[in-house]
């Protein structure tokens, strides 16, 4: 295997508060190879936007990296300055988020933006950056590039403005992606443009893609690999083919028949009781404990790690070699 | 299917147009003309008692307004909706409007934004047993708030907390004991899931099936998302910029849809069962719903157009399997039979 583009080992992020310390992601480890799509997914709240923001060095404040460290290309970036940051943010890192009006400022052309982007990381005179914001432009599918890049954010539909988005996410040539609800805020139709376009991207320039969501539908689609996150840890994490025809957690195999489908019939979907647990209440042992339905002794009181079984990766005592005999 | 139940609701060639033009001044100095938005145009269809029928469509195509039509919340600008044999429209204002709310609920999309957050639980809940005097005295009222919480899953002592001390899929299910309260037949449900996570939106679809058996109520159900609608429909309607484009029973339509829009929608869903479908790539976006396309909307995205769909409007016509579909091209049969997409057997 080629030796990965972002490792995270270890990761944990916490937000001091008055009434103590919150841990909202703790003990994350995964890896992502060159061009390669790891699918984030979890509830709100598990934890998987506040990875992916921890890793571009934008997590608001008060919150904090306390623990972990991330690697991009061998080189430490958890512990860079602001300045030594912003130079790898949108040079080496791309960024998409959910909502592409916000992602826009509405007063400049998105011309004056791209090339201003494309300007600050590259060594591109005032012609030739425009010259390559339209260029950036026709890749991702917008029509009549030369003549639409004069216009303001508020002329583009929904799909076309975070076809915007992604041009200046990958303006840089970054070689790696954070996609943070990509197609979230987008009609179904639109939704598949998009997923096509960022396959598409990661294929052509073997950038690499991390891509956050809630929809396991567009992870099936776009994914090479999935971390299924639940509580600020990584319950699960395996190729998607396998996690999702095979789940091995069982909040994964509850969050699978919950999820409703296009074919078959079913009278009930399958319903995991209870809530995911407040940051100011885990669960001692495992997280996922009082909701689950094949809990014994052991996941009470032990936090599990992550156990190789197959293909994939599961934080679950089930999977435990001296499992068989547990009893409740 | 022989004795199919009484019609409940029925919607009669249902417009809404709203007037979305500059204010006078602005609009005379600037000469612009008035400006109208057809966000429902000749919508009609029956819902019969006991069933469900799901409305889907994207954002702006108009299925939020026709749930606002069939509530009252605004009098249609054409046609008629009736309720029951009543006209909605008339008994919407004046002293039938009580009757006409007690039988017709609606829940709302946003939990978070359709719960008063100064009011405790067991007084939101309670509102529509006072309002309507459904049960005298305070102990009774509270029995029944009692009631109406344990059955969406919620404990009795939730009724003296406030609605921010819920989570989400918890405050839609005070929305439903809030719906249930006046003992309604009928609930208008407009995107009750999807402020929800996956595994929440589980329990509370779960929860809306067993109201539905238990109860014998008829649901309207609003969604976006073609996987929940096929789990909880009965019969489908698709709708594209204000107009009905496809309404059948729910298998026919999933297995074998008609009108091309229905099959762009099917197909762009993204597919969890990853069989390696060969998608027909979707092309373009929704045009503006201010200066709609003439002739049948759909045309300038649809790969069967012809110069009949560039200027006549189709209507809604019966076609194969019982489909009713508005389409040119599937009346004169110039869409080739596609197989049906591959229905894994049913578990």
């Amino acid at each position: 295997m080629t030796r990965p583009l972002l490792e995270v080992r270890d990761l944990r992020v916490e937000f001091p508060t008055r009434r103590g310390t919150l841990v909202a992601v703790e003990g994350v480890s995964f890896e992502i190879a060159p061009g390669e799509v790891l699918g984030v997914v979890g509830e709100s709240g598990a934890g998987k936007s506040l990875t992916g923001a921890a890793i571009i060095g934008l997590l608001e404040p008060p919150g904090r990296i306390s623990a972990g460290e991330i690697r991009l290309d061998g080189m430490r970036i958890d512990n860079l300055s602001q300045d030594a940051m912003r130079r790898i943010r949108g040079r080496r890192i791309g960024a998409i988020f959910q909502d592409p009006l916000t992602s826009l400022n509405p007063l400049y052309s998105i011309g004056r933006q791209l090339v201003e982007t494309i300007r600050t990381h590259l060594d591109l005179g005032e012609a030739a950056a425009r010259q390559r914001a339209i260029d950036l432009l026709r890749e991702v599918g917008i029509p009549a590039a030369e003549r639409r890049i004069d216009h303001y954010p508020h002329q583009f539909s929904g799909g076309m403005r975070q076809r915007v988005v992604i041009a200046l996410a990958i303006c840089a040539q970054p070689q790696l992606i954070i996609a943070d609800e990509p197609t979230t805020a987008l009609d179904v139709s639109i939704q598949a443009q998009i997923i096509a376009l960022l396959k598409r991207l990661g294929r052509d320039h073997g950038t690499a893609v991390m891509l956050v969501t809630h929809d396991m539908g567009v992870i099936a689609e776009t994914a090479d690999r999935v971390a299924v996150m639940y509580a600020g840890r990584v319950a699960e994490i395996g190729p998607v083919a396998e996690v999702i025809r095979a789940p091995k957690h069982p909040y994964t195999v509850g969050l699978m028949g919950s999820i409703p489908s296009l074919v078959g019939d079913r009278e009930r979907l399958v319903q995991i009781d209870g809530t995911m647990p407040r940051l100011n209440a885990i669960p001692p042992g495992c997280a996922f404990h009082p909701r689950c339905d094949r809990v014994f002794a052991r996941c009470r009181r032990e936090r599990p790690e992550l156990l190789d079984v197959g293909a994939t990766r599961a934080a679950c005592w089930l999977h435990a070699p001296d499992a068989g005999r547990a009893g409740t | 299917m022989s004795d199919r139940p009484e019609i409940l609701l029925r919607v009669a060639h249902a417009g809404k147009t709203f007037d979305v033009s500059l204010p006078w001044l602005a609009r005379t100095l600037g000469r612009q003309p008035r400006q109208l938005l057809h966000a429902v145009d000749d919508v009609s269809f029956d819902i019969r008692r006991g069933e469900t029928l799901g409305l889907v469509g994207e954002s702006g195509c108009g299925k939020s307004t026709v749930a606002r039509l069939i509530v009252g919340l605004y009098p249609p600008s054409s046609g008629s909706i009736t309720y029951a044999g009543e006209d909605v429209a008339t008994l919407a204002s004046g002293k039938a409007s009580r009757r006409l709310r007690r039988r017709l609920q609606m829940i709302f999309q946003d939990p978070y934004a359709s719960l008063n957050p100064r009011w405790r639980v067991v007084d939101i809940v309670a509102e529509p047993i006072r309002a309507h005097r459904l049960v005298t005295g305070q102990q009774a009222i509270r029995a029944r708030v009692d009631a109406l919480l344990s059955h969406v899953g919620l404990a009795a002592a939730d009724g003296q907390k406030y609605p921010h001390q819920f989570s989400g899929g918890q405050r839609q299910r005070i929305s439903i004991a809030r719906a249930l309260a006046s003992e309604p037949e009928f609930l208008v449900c407009d995107e009750p899931t999807s402020a929800l996570d996956v595994s929440v939106q589980a329990q509370v679809l779960n929860l809306m099936r067993d109201l539905q058996r238990e109860l014998g109520l008829t649901y309207l159900f609003i969604s976006h998302n073609l996987a929940v609608v096929h789990h909880v429909a009965d019969r489908v309607g698709v709708m594209y910029l204000g107009r009905m484009v496809e309404i059948a029973d729910k298998t026919p339509l999933f297995r074998n849809p008609q009108h091309p829009y229905t099959r762009m929608l099917l197909d762009a869903v993204p597919d969890l069962a990853m069989t390696g479908k060969s998608r027909t790539p979707v092309a373009g976006e929704v045009p503006n719903a201010l200066t709609p396309p003439p002739g049948c909307t759909f045309h300038p995205r649809c790969p069967h157009a012809n110069d009949r769909c560039r200027s006549v409007v189709p209507q809604l016509m019966p076609a194969e399997g019982g489909a009713m579909v508005a389409c040119h091209a599937v009346e004169e049969r110039r869409i080739p039979v596609v197989a049906a997409p591959a229905a894994a057997p049913s578990a």
